[in-house]
Order: C-alpha cells, then sequence, then structure tokens
C-alpha cells in the first residue's frame, strides 16, 4: 500500500532522513520508533506530502508526487502531534474538516462519517465544545476522530499515544490496530516501545535519519538495535501480562569496577541487585535458580549470564559449588530461609569475599533487607574488608 | 437527545444559518441605505427615496419629483451606494486577512496595500498630473495598492513557499518605508496639495460619483464571490498549514489567490475611498461574535455587514457640521468598540 525508496530530507544543511526505504501492506500496523530528533515525524510528513524530499514515496502505487493534495488527501489521513486551533471552531467542526478532501467546492459534507468518527473516538460527549476549550488529550482524541472522518486508505499517526493517559493511551492503539484489521494500511510513530511493541504487526526503528533495524517486534527490539539506536543501555525482558517485548531504559555503566560477581537468588529476590551490579561495571551471574524464575529473566534481559534448573527442581550443592568456583565475589540475595538453606553454601565453598544481604542466611548479615541495592553494591566492591564469613 | 439534537449542526442547519443571517443582513443594507439617503440637508422621507431608487430600475416606474430625484440620483445616492461597496470590500478582506494571518489584529492594510495605494494617489495629487477620465488618483493608487502587496508577497517568498509570519513582517516593514515615502510627498506639496492629501489619506467619501462605483463595484462583487468559494479552504488553514495540506488544502496555490484577491479588494477600496480603517478590523470580529468562526457564514455576513456599517458612518460624517472624513467617524466609534472587544474574551481566545 505505501512504499518508501531512497527518502532523503534535508533542513538547511542538516539531513533529517538519509535514504529511508521501507513499505507497509494494507490490513497491518506498522510502527516507526526511534529515540528523539531519529526523523520520524519528518517521515510521517513526507509521507503525507506536506514537507519536500528527494526519493520516492509511493501510495496504492502511484507516487505520491505526481497525486494532487486533494487526491493525497482522500488516500492519506493524518493524526498530527498537535494542532494550532485559532478561532472558536466547535470539535464537530474539526473532526468535519476531515471531510475537506471529499466535499466539491461548494458541496456539503455527508455527516455520516463524522458522527461515526466521533462515536468511535468517544469525542461524541463533546462535539459541541470549542475544540479549543478540550483537554490536551480530548484534542488528541478530536485528531483521531478528524483522520477517522477522512476515511483513506492509508493513515498515518504521529504519536497515537502522546499527552494520553495509560487507559487512553491502550484505546488509541487499540483503535490504530482496528483500523488495520479492517483492512487499511496503519503507520504509527511512536516512541513508547513496549506499547508499540504490543500492538505494532512490524517495527522500523530509525535512528540518525536511517533504518536500524526492520521486521517483528521481537526482532527489532533487541539489546543490541536499541543500545545503536538510543545509546543507551536498555535491557529487553518480556510482559508477564502481555508477554511481549518490555523494554527497560538503564543508566550507563557509571564506573568499570572489573571483577566478577555471583549473586545467588531466587523468586527474584536477586532482581533489585542485578542491574545497579552490572551498571557499576562488574561482570555479573546469577543461579542456578528455576527456568523461569524472575531472577532468570532479569538476568537475561541485562545480558548476565544465568544458570538454571529445571522448575520445581531444587539446585544441587555440587551445582551451587560450581556457580561460586569462578567468581571474585558472592552475593547471597535475601531469599526465604527454605531457599537459603537448600542453596547450601558452606564457607568452604564460597568465593574469598561475600557479601550476605538479610537474615535467611547462616552467617550473619552484612547489609539487612531493607537496606538500598547501592549498599550491596559498595560492599561487593569493598576490596579491603576482604572476608569470608564463617559459620556460627 | 432533543437537548443535544437541536444543539447539532448538520451541514444542512449550517446553510439555513448562514442564509438566515445573510438575508437578515442584506435587508439591514438595504434599510440603511434607504435611510442614509433620505438623511441630508434637504429632507427626504424614506417612501420617496424609495420610490426614485425603484424608478431607476429598468422596467419599473414611479412618480417622483425632480428635486428630490436630482438630490438622490446625482449626489447621494453615489455616495451611499459607493460606502456600501468600499465597505463591503473592506470587511470581505479584512475577515480573510484576519484568518489568514490567524492574527486578530490583521486587516486589509497588513500587506502592505493601503500604503501602495497612498503613495499612487499623493503622488497624482501632489504633482497635480493631468487626470484622464477624472479617476487618475483612483487609477493610480489601485496601481500602487497592487504593486506593493506584490513586492511584499515577493519579498515574503523562498522556494514557492511563503510563510505568514514572514510575510507579515515583510507587510509591516513595506507599509513603514511606504508611510515615509508618502511624507516626503506631503512636504513636497504646496497648500492645495497638502490639503487634498491629507484628506484622502483620512479617508473619505466626498466627491463620489457613480464612476467611482462602476470602478470599484465589479472588482468588489467577483472579488468576494471568489474569497467565499475558497471559505471551507480558509478554515482548514485555521488549523496550521501542516494540517491543511494534509486535508486536501494544496496551502501554497490557496494562499497566492486569498491574498491576491484581498489584495485586489483592498486595492479598489482604498483607490476610490482612500485609507479608511478599523472596517476591516472591527466588522470581522463582531460578526465572528455572532455567527461564529466559520467562513463559510462569516464571510458574506461580515461583507454585508461592513455595508451597512459604512453608509452610517458615512451618513454620520456627512451628516456632522462642517462635514468628517469618514475615516475619522470609523475611527471613532471602532476604537472604543476594538477596546471593548480586547477587554471580552474574544480577542484573547485567539
Amino acid at each position: 500500500m505505501i512504499s518508501v525508496s531512497g527518502l532523503t530530507v534535508e533542513r538547511g544543511s542538516e539531513r533529517v532522513l538519509d535514504g529511508v526505504a521501507f513499505g507497509a501492506e494494507a490490513g497491518e500496523l506498522l510502527g516507526v520508533v526511534g529515540p528523539n530528533g531519529a526523523g520520524k515525524t519528518t517521515l510521517i510528513r513526507a509521507m503525507n506530502g506536506t514537507l519536500d524530499y528527494e526519493g520516492t514515496v509511493k501510495i496504492g502505487g502511484d507516487a505520491l508526487a505526481d497525486l494532487s493534495t486533494r487526491e493525497t488527501g482522500r488516500r492519506v489521513a493524518t493524526v498530527p502531534q498537535e494542532t494550532a486551533l485559532s478561532f472558536d471552531f466547535t470539535v464537530r467542526e474539526v473532526v468535519a474538516m476531515g471531510r475537506h478532501p471529499h466535499t466539491s467546492r461548494f458541496g456539503t459534507h455527508d455527516p455520516d462519517p463524522v458522527d461515526r468518527a466521533l462515536e468511535r473516538t468517544d469525542t461524541m460527549r463533546f462535539a459541541d465544545r470549542a475544540a479549543s476549550a478540550v483537554s490536551g488529550g480530548e484534542r488528541k482524541r478530536v485528531l483521531i476522530a478528524r483522520a477517522l472522518a477522512q476515511d483513506a486508505p492509508v493513515t498515518l499517526v504521529d504519536e497515537p499515544t502522546g499527552g494520553l493517559d495509560v487507559n487512553h493511551a491502550v484505546r488509541a492503539l487499540e483503535l490504530a490496530a482496528d483500523l488495520a484489521a479492517e483492512g487499511r494500511c496503519v503507520v504509527a510513530a511512536i516512541h513508547d516501545l513496549p506499547l508499540a511493541a504490543r500492538y505494532c504487526d512490524r517495527l522500523v526503528l530509525l535512528a540518525d535519519g536511517g533504518i536500524v533495524a526492520e521486521g517483528t517486534p521481537e526482532s527489532v527490539l533487541t539489546a543490541t538495535n536499541l543500545s545503536r539506536a538510543f545509546d543507551a543501555n536498555a535491557a529487553v525482558a518480556r510482559d508477564p501480562v502481555t508477554d511481549t517485548p518490555l523494554v527497560t531504559a538503564l543508566p550507563e555503566a557509571t564506573a568499570s569496577r572489573g571483577g566478577s560477581v555471583h549473586v545467588l537468588g531466587g523468586g527474584g529476590r536477586a532482581v533489585p541487585y542485578l542491574h545497579p551490579l552490572v551498571a557499576a561495571g562488574f561482570d555479573v551471574s546469577v543461579g542456578p535458580v528455576p527456568e523461569g524464575d524472575r531472577d532468570a529473566e532479569a538476568a537475561r534481559a541485562l545480558g548476565c549470564a544465568v544458570e538454571t534448573v529445571p522448575p520445581f527442581d531444587p539446585p544441587s550443592s555440587e551445582q551451587v559449588a560450581d556457580a561460586l568456583a569462578a567468581t571474585d565475589v558472592a552475593v547471597l540475595a535475601p531469599v526465604r530461609e527454605s531457599v537459603a538453606h537448600s542453596l547450601d553454601p558452606t564457607p568452604s565453598r564460597l568465593p574469598p569475599r561475600t557479601v550476605v544481604v538479610g537474615d535467611a542466611w547462616p552467617f550473619p548479615p552484612d547489609v539487612s533487607a531493607d537496606a538500598p541495592p547501592e549498599r550491596v553494591v559498595e560492599a561487593a566492591g569493598d576490596t579491603t574488608g576482604v572476608r569470608r564469613p564463617a559459620e556460627d | 437527545m432533543g437537548a443535544t439534537d437541536t444543539a447539532v449542526e448538520t451541514p444542512r442547519k449550517r446553510r439555513l444559518r448562514a442564509a438566515g443571517w445573510c438575508a437578515g443582513l442584506a435587508v439591514l443594507l438595504c434599510l440603511t441605505v434607504v435611510w442614509a439617503a433620505s438623511v441630508g440637508p434637504v429632507t427626504l422621507s424614506t417612501a420617496t427615496v424609495a420610490r426614485v431608487v425603484l424608478d431607476a430600475l429598468p422596467g419599473v416606474e414611479f412618480r417622483t419629483t425632480q428635486t428630490a430625484e436630482a438630490v438622490l440620483m446625482a449626489v447621494r445616492l453615489p455616495r451611499v451606494a459607493l460606502a456600501a461597496v468600499v465597505g463591503v470590500g473592506l470587511a470581505a478582506a479584512g475577515t480573510v486577512m484576519q484568518g489568514f494571518f490567524r492574527n486578530p489584529m490583521a486587516d486589509p492594510s497588513v500587506v502592505g496595500v493601503s500604503s501602495g495605494a497612498a503613495v499612487g494617489a499623493v503622488a497624482v495629487i501632489v504633482s497635480s498630473a493631468s487626470v484622464p477620465f477624472g479617476l487618475g488618483r483612483q487609477l493610480a493608487a489601485f496601481a500602487g495598492a497592487l504593486l506593493a502587496g506584490f513586492f511584499v508577497y515577493l519579498l515574503a517568498t523562498e522556494n514557492g513557499r511563503t510563510p505568514v509570519a514572514t510575510l507579515l513582517l515583510a507587510g509591516v516593514a513595506v507599509q513603514t518605508f511606504l508611510g515615509a515615502v508618502v511624507s516626503l510627498l506631503i512636504v513636497q506639496a504646496d497648500d492645495q496639495g497638502l490639503r487634498e492629501a491629507t484628506y484622502w489619506l483620512m479617508g473619505n467619501l466626498h466627491g463620489a460619483t457613480w464612476e467611482k462605483v462602476v470602478v470599484a463595484l465589479p472588482a468588489v462583487v467577483v472579488g468576494t464571490i471568489v474569497l467565499f468559494a475558497f471559505a471551507r479552504d480558509l478554515n482548514v488553514l485555521l488549523l496550521g498549514e501542516a494540517d491543511a495540506g494534509s486535508l486536501g488544502v494544496p496551502v501554497e496555490r490557496t494562499k497566492r489567490v486569498l491574498l491576491a484577491v484581498s489584495s485586489l479588494l483592498t486595492g479598489a477600496a482604498v483607490a476610490v475611498a482612500g485609507v479608511i480603517g478599523f472596517v476591516g478590523l472591527v466588522v470581522p470580529h463582531a460578526m465572528r461574535l455572532l455567527v461564529g468562526p466559520d467562513h463559510r457564514v462569516l464571510l458574506p455576513a461580515s461583507a454585508l455587514a461592513g455595508g451597512s456599517f459604512l453608509v452610517a458612518a458615512d451618513t454620520a460624517a456627512r451628516t456632522f457640521v462642517g462635514g468628517l472624513p469618514v475615516g475619522v467617524v470609523t475611527a471613532f466609534v471602532g476604537v472604543p468598540f476594538f477596546l471593548f472587544l480586547l477587554r471580552r474574551r474574544e480577542v484573547s481566545g485567539l
């Protein structure tokens, strides 16, 4: 339905987009993701013909450059990020402007599509209020309604969730997904990566005016791609509720402490200490923990080595011993007492430096269980106090 | 549901509302014209005025008196008709300019058209050049208006795009420059020229003739109709140029048409009546309060109301002891009214 090739947009001396090429089919919701300034909005504006560009944009087989503005308006509907509303047009009047490309100069528009658009976006309630007087979130829905009234086979959405609360953000994306399911081609620039992953059929990851990755959300949202595109440390896990990729941005590693730290945990108790330890520059490993345990998920998302055992099958003391054999520092996470005993780290097997967190372990705690994770990081890096706990 | 049903404006209802306002304001304009023509040193009844006007129409005959016909046809009616035409033109152009610039202070003079007209007219007055058909001053003013408007447009256009903010700034700059040129011309003038030029600059309908009406009328009528044809595009343009483009409005072309036609309207009005301020500013604002922002209703309503306003203002001007330039009256009425609007929500709501 849409095919873009060699798309280059220059603003002044800066290349905002540089040879971008991709396509989107009818019935597909394609998400364009990327950092601020990657050119997402520019891409949307090139695709609706309101920006000069080099390269080709084809809509339904015809080059955009050959279509009249009016014909483009019939084929491509756009939900902009914001709109400049001057004078007090009512919400209904603004939505009715979506019928502009379908209406002859002195003709009147068909009121039905406008009513349907108002109903569908839940804006009918304030249809007769001034559009400049509704809240930012309501205005966004008015703009979505306007694009619905435009009734075009291609719908471009610039930040469907921008300025919306969680409920309306999800509803806006549900609506976008519905439009795609009806057979339209929907391209949406979305800054919220987890929501984009949840609703889009495919993603295009844009950075520095070029495409970094393109494909299914799972294949695009990887730690490697994200660190290239966002120049940031990101962890990708799976959302426990929707089972779609969940992206968490982490602070850059602040120091490079060096040395390896092994965390003994289970049941998610190791999670609070993992990313601070990683950020501090330690080479972190985790395990043995049951497969599917939250500790294992978090460790994988952070790129740590994980040793797992089958669920409901407690690790043997040999497995624990092997895990601890190669590490410089052991961190004993504040697990439940039963777990602590089943893991069986006897003093002879512990590495030279060990940080005991909480009172479940049979050793006196170095850090209390409710202390901030930074205390654990500090203790792990404390080279002066090399110690191995002795059993009481 | 009953309450919302009546509040909902369907396209049909909007057409009815537009027709209602236009019919009402057209009647008001006719009444104002008849009343204005009856006022003067020789008091005539409105019935007499109506009879003379109807008698002048082809195919209709009414019994009239010679005096009444002479006073009305030669003196009062050309002036009243000219006031109506100029008022319609200025108000229509003003409505479009405010929408076009998305600026409540915009009026037809912002793109330098009025100043261009002033330079043309004052140059002819001061140089006391020969006057073909008695309309040299008008032609010079009209030419000056269009040249200035075109020049401002060229100044503000780069790579085929004319940003509205640049246009506004270029307009203000050119306006100031042309204002200086007018001052320079006036300084060079003799007493007679000085008096005439000053009088012209204040805006007046003194010395209105049917010839002037014939010159201005076609431009104003055609121009207003063209602007009306673009009323819906103008509505969409108010959402911003990027939005308008995505809604199928060819933005740059539409801007060019709107700018050219409103300059033409203003040029025609200024050429025959001098610089009459505040009609293009106050009338559209007042009508926007009454009929709302939809240009499909607002534009014809403003145009008709502008006609009535200027006819009434000019009647006040000429009946004042010694006679006043109509520009003085529109400013005296317009400024307080505008300040009143400023204190209300209309202007701040923009």
